[in-house]
């Protein structure tokens, strides 16, 4: 109700100031002999621009304001006797004020002054609302009514325009560099906090994963070593590259070598098909299918594997990323030039001589750099893990028993769970942080070597 | 046969090194091509009829031509003219070519090349190629000349490989400016001694024949000088052919030309003959420059 | 060595080298085999495992809403002089006497009614109905209360327990105390589909139910496809013009410094973060910093955008960058300044490019699960979103609810019929993407 109107009257200020900006400076054409230094659609867009700043400011100051002002109403409303209350049973009287407010009921019934108050609150807020919509709407109009003012015929109302317009494509390029600040950012500190419970060290070091569960109180009760997840990240995305490195890598040297034009065409993007589809879908298939079908192939092979396990989540894995590495490396191989292969071809030798001897020695930069890439995908998929790996928290060395993962107890310590106070949630954010960290690294290595390899041939 | 020869050529009694291919003077190969030479010299490549398509386009229409051993043969005409076309018919390097189909017979040492029976890798292992641009394998300068009797598998022992590289970059002229580095890739050196390298890679497998494609084009004058003294001291153990779009490179380097134009072969013969008195006009033409 | 010994050496080795090129050939056609044959084997078992879940056990019974049993005053009228909220008072208090009556019982007897030698006990009967179906007659009641009295045909879903048995889901041979239904029951079953009682009919509730734990034949994807419909409006809200102006600006007008430099990296590598890292950045930031709604699609919707924003940048760019120079320096030489020339000229010619790269975003948005789970979207939510603001969860959380549900043999199944709308809903979403882009390429 409250968006829907806000939304009205930011489109009627903008048509309004559109429309009077267009118009005068149409009315001002024949007086100038008909030139003006910008179209009238300039113009406009400048005034509706001009009357859109004040009244948007006006919005966003009482986004951020409405909450502690109408907080400050709240204990202005409270009985001295409840005001002096402090901490957590102040803050149980504002909340049951505001549920009471918002139609909602309160357990054990409301006090006559919380009734008073939740009523008195709802006018508050009716009458800040209406108050605010006014200034937007006032300051809006004024600001219109200057910027029509300053219109004349040689007002280079392009020139601003474009001005503005480019500082709103630095503003949406910077979106990008704030995200990757707010990762950093988010993660370290709360990764910060977490390190006030447990020491780096026992984290980084540890060999023990047992964190117990928050409800036993605060405080670190349970040991948070890494290097039992760590060790199953790297052993299921292992195992995952042992799959699609040679299937993803053939592949891709068959269609881009031997495959006639009719052939890639038609594989390719069934191959690439894969690529589409959510992890969850991988994961569901390796829970129900990949799974029990590698069990009992373990048991006809006399070999101990669950059915939940590393080698299943890694394998499963392994199918996702051959198009990853398929189309990467077939874009790579494609780089390579084409009087490389003729030079040998020329020398006699046959086109596998050609391409296990020239092309892929010369296209291994590009292949290395897409085989990071691929590795950072395999340590930070999710889903698959959750389901096939089987979180088991241990220093196994046999691939065919359950491991869990880094990704997997990020999701285990923080679904459900957004009070983070207690290390068992935190230990989330400890673990996104080394998880970030290792990507990070593979992720510029894989980039840079890309780019030298296709400097090199350009 | 001297080159004044020519003075006394007409249509009506062609002597035998002048060969107007549209004509059927040579229905059967012919076993000696007379060079500016005082030997005439016998012909190694026989080709008859040659025609390329390049899916139902048609590239190259019936070719015939002889190519004399340890001499060199250029193929000359305008960009487009199928001259590298008609190269890479020697070696079936065509076949690499996706939709491209050839038609008549090429035979070499009287063995018809499109036979099943020869495999197109020891075909290219007896008709060598080096290419326009210097395509040095990303590997060290000993590798790159190492590569052919590596895959033909005619050295196995170290010493014997030394050996074949050794001689081979002595061949190609390297020899000096490299034998201190030979560990070093081959992509580091200049774009003339890459073009030297890449001959001498491909004499290391001892081809009989040699097809440079333009093998100057992308270098400098002093380096394509350098280049082209090589070719002059190759002919004592090779036969090679060799295409340029430059006619004063053909009139040095070789004894024998080709003129191509439009997929046909114009006019053939000794170099100084085409070059100081074409029989065909077209040939005339090109030679002074009206078009190309 | 002399050229025939060097021609034999090379002959003798032809026919190892050809049966090694052989080889290679064939680990590359076996590569490529494995890989479509895991789409296939993928597919494959999506569809026959998901496919029975479309058609469902349907009871068709003739309910008597017996008035011995269903004994409630008459509906209430408004009266002279009354208030609304007196009216309304009164309405709700008779819905809530009808709500009171035993349903079950009605049911119950219409079980009967359908296979009158049935030796099952009242549970027993009741066990092959869902549990919805109480709720099915209360709500015809109440919508007409005159049906007291009466007989009608009614179709109601028969339980999930009575569905895995008439599917053959359940082994038939397995002892009663492995069976989720009693021996009579599945007599029972038996009986009234062998009567044509119950029949397998189209399961049209999965897409207009919402979940539902206390009668999971019942349990529908309309709230998680609402979900991802908010999220999908957020993700194109806000990716697309965000990434779009940004891609404008690197590409065409940012000086080439460092720092563009850094934003360059920096994109690249946004792309290839994990999914779960901005589900981090979600929980800190959106939740626990600006204190928005848990399990919210708004939230959910921003963590995807973000996600997204790279992928839609890079594709933007690289369409921008195969726009000939020849068509600015025409738009600038003729007098536009740069800003035109971006947005009139080069800009249009590359809707095709973003238009792709903007349904790949969503499709890959769609799909994505991991990040969803830390902002709470994986709570069990039975109600439809009204806002976006509202707990709401989403396709691709709905199927990771559904594969752990402990009635594995029922919602094996739902949970691939839920993978198959997913996929199918991320086809048609490609499948525009390629006509519109064939479309938009044909007239530019």
């Amino acid at each position: 109700m409250n968006a829907t109107i806000v939304a009205g009257l930011l489109l009627a200020l903008i048509a309004v100031a559109y429309r009077a900006g267009w118009s005068r400076s149409v009315s001002l054409a024949p007086a100038a002999g008909g030139r003006l230094h910008s179209r009238p659609v300039y113009h406009g867009a400048l005034t509706a621009l001009w009357a859109l700043a004040p009244a948007l400011l006006v919005l966003s100051l009482w986004a951020l304001l409405a909450d502690p002002a109408s907080r400050a109403f709240i204990l202005a409303q409270l009985p001295p006797d409840v005001a002096a209350l402090d901490g957590p049973k102040l803050e149980e009287a504002v909340r049951r004020i505001r549920q009471i407010e918002s139609g909602l009921g309160v357990a054990g019934g409301a006090a006559p002054f919380e009734n008073a108050a939740a009523q008195a609150l709802a006018e508050f807020r009716t009458l800040a609302f209406a108050a605010v919509v006014a200034a937007a709407a006032g300051t809006g109009a004024l600001a219109l009514l200057a910027a029509r003012r300053r219109i004349t015929a040689r007002l280079r109302a392009r020139n601003e325009v474009e001005r503005i317009v480019g500082w709103l494509m630095i503003a949406c390029s910077v979106v990008a560099i704030l995200t990757t600040a707010g990762i950093v950012a988010s993660l370290l500190a709360e990764a910060v906090r977490f390190f006030t419970f447990v020491s780096p060290a026992d984290f980084f070091l540890g060999t023990v994963w047992r964190p117990g569960f928050s409800t036993t109180g605060h405080g670190a009760g349970g040991e948070y070593g890494l290097l039992p997840l760590l060790w199953g990240t790297l052993m299921v995305a292992a195992i995952a590259m042992l799959v699609a490195l040679p299937i993803g890598l053939m592949a891709a040297i068959y269609l881009s070598q031997y495959a006639r034009p009719k052939l890639r065409n038609a594989v390719k993007p069934a191959i690439e098909v894969l690529a589409g589809i959510p992890t969850i879908v991988y994961g569901f298939f390796a829970l129900v299918s990949v799974g029990p079908f590698l069990a009992s192939a373990g048991t006809v092979l006399g070999l101990p594997i669950r059915a939940t396990s590393a080698l299943t989540a890694g394998v499963v894995m392994g199918i996702m990323i051959i198009p990853f590495i398929s189309s990467l490396s077939d874009d790579i191989i494609r780089q390579v030039p084409k009087g490389l292969r003729d030079g040998s071809l020329g020398l006699g030798a046959t086109q596998s001589e050609t391409i296990r001897r020239v092309v892929l020695p010369a296209a291994l930069p590009g292949i290395v750099g897409a085989f990071l890439l691929a590795v950072s995908r395999a340590i930070g998929e999710t889903m698959i893990v959750v389901l096939a790996a089987g979180n088991s928290p241990f220093l196994r060395l046999n691939p065919g028993e359950p491991v869990s993962t880094v990704t997997v107890t990020i999701v285990n310590q923080l679904t459900g769970d957004t009070d983070f106070a207690s290390p068992q949630s935190l230990v989330a954010f400890a673990l996104g942080l080394t998880l970030f960290a290792m990507t990070l690294v593979l992720n510029v290595a894989a980039l840079y070597i890309v780019r030298r390899y296709r400097e090199q041939y350009e | 046969m001297t080159t004044n020869a020519r003075t006394e050529a007409t249509p009506m009694h062609m002597p035998a090194e002048r060969i107007v291919p549209q004509s059927d003077l040579y229905e059967t190969p012919s076993s000696t091509v007379r060079t500016p030479d005082a030997e005439p010299r016998p012909a190694r490549i026989v080709a008859r009829k040659v025609n390329v398509f390049y899916g139902a386009k048609q590239a190259l229409f019936d070719v015939s031509i002889d190519i004399p051993e340890r001499a060199v043969t250029a193929f000359i005409g305008p960009s487009g003219c199928g001259k590298s076309t008609f190269l890479r018919c020697l070696n079936r390097m065509n076949d690499t070519i996706e939709g491209c189909r050839v038609t008549g017979t090429i035979r070499l040492d009287g063995a018809d090349i499109a036979d099943p029976a020869l495999d197109p890798v020891e075909l290219r292992a007896r008709v060598g190629m080096v290419f326009q641009k210097p395509n040095p394998f990303p590997k060290s300068i000993y590798e790159n000349v190492a590569y052919g009797p590596r895959i033909h598998g005619l050295a196995r022992a170290r010493a014997d490989l030394d050996a074949v590289v050794e001689s081979s970059l002595r061949k190609a002229g390297l020899w000096g400016e490299v034998k201190d580095r030979l560990n070093e890739p081959g992509t580091g050196l200049s774009g003339g001694q890459q073009q030297r390298l890449c001959i001498a890679r491909a004499i290391a497998v001892s081809p009989e024949v040699i097809l440079m494609d333009e093998p100057c084009s992308a270098l400098d004058p002093i380096a394509t000088a350098r280049i082209e003294e090589l070719i002059d001291e190759l002919t004592q153990n090779f036969t090679i052919v060799i295409v340029t779009h430059s006619m004063q490179q053909a009139a040095r380097v070789s004894q024998r030309t080709a003129f191509f134009h439009l997929g046909n072969l114009v006019e053939e013969g000794p170099t100084d003959m085409i070059f100081t008195g074409p029989l065909e006009k077209r040939t005339q033409d090109y030679i002074t420059g009206r078009f190309g | 060595m002399n050229a025939q010994e060097r021609l034999s050496l090379i002959r003798a080795g032809l026919s190892a080298r050809h049966a090694r090129e052989k080889r290679f050939r064939l680990y590359g056609v076996a590569a490529i085999a494995a890989a479509l044959g895991f789409v296939a084997i993928l597919f494959g078992m999506i569809l026959v495992r998901g496919l029975p879940a479309f058609t469902q056990a349907t009871l068709s019974l003739d309910v008597a809403f017996d008035p011995a049993i269903l004994k409630v005053e008459d509906k209430p009228q408004r009266r002279e002089g009354q208030s609304p909220a007196e009216f309304r008072k009164a309405l709700l208090d008779w819905e809530r006497k009808v709500t009171m009556l035993n349903f079950n019982r009605i049911v119950e007897q219409a079980v009967r009614a359908a296979a009158p030698g049935t030796t099952a006990d009242a549970r027993q009967a009741l066990s092959i109905v869902e549990t919805n179906a109480r709720f099915q007659l209360r709500d015809m009641v109440v919508a007409d209360p005159g049906l007291i009295g009466r007989t009608v045909r009614v179709d109601m879903l028969a339980s999930a327990n009575a569905d895995n048995w008439l599917k053959g889901n359940i082994d038939r041979s397995l002892p009663d105390a492995q069976q989720q239904l009693s021996a009579p029951a599945r007599a029972l079953a038996d009986q009234l589909h062998a009567d044509g009682r119950i029949r397998f009919a189209f399961a049209w509730h999965i897409f207009t139910n919402v979940d539902s734990r206390s009668a999971p034949a019942a349990a529908g994807l309309a709230g998680a496809f609402v979900g991802s419909l908010y999220m999908m409006l957020v993700v194109i809200v806000l990716a697309v013009p965000i990434g779009v102006m940004s891609a404008v600006y690197l590409e065409e007008f940012a000086p080439k410094n460092r720092f563009t430099d850094l934003i360059e990296v920096n994109i690249n590598n946004l792309a290839a973060v994990p999914s779960i890292v901005f589900g981090l950045l979600g929980a800190a930031v959106f939740i626990n910093w600006f204190r928005l709604p848990l399990s919210a699609p708004l939230v959910g919707g921003l963590v995807l955008t973000l996600m997204t924003l790279p992928t839609v940048i890079i594709a933007t760019r690289s369409a921008l960058r195969a726009v000939p120079p020849s068509l600015r320096q025409a738009a600038l030489g003729l007098g536009a300044s740069r800003t035109q020339t971006v947005f009139h000229h080069v800009l249009p010619v590359t809707y095709p490019g973003i238009l792709t790269a903007t349904i790949i975003g969503v499709a890959q948005a769609l799909g994505e699960t991991a990040p969803l789970l830390l902002i709470g979207m994986n709570a069990f939510v039975a109600q439809v979103p009204a806002t976006p603001l509202d707990q709401s969860t989403a396709l691709p959380v709905q199927i990771y609810l559904w594969q752990g549900n402990e009635n594995r043999n029922f919602f094996e199944a739902r949970t691939s019929a839920a993978i198959i709308v997913l996929l199918a809903l991320m086809l048609t979403l490609n499948a525009i993407a390629i006509f519109l882009r064939t479309r938009l390429e044909k007239r530019a």
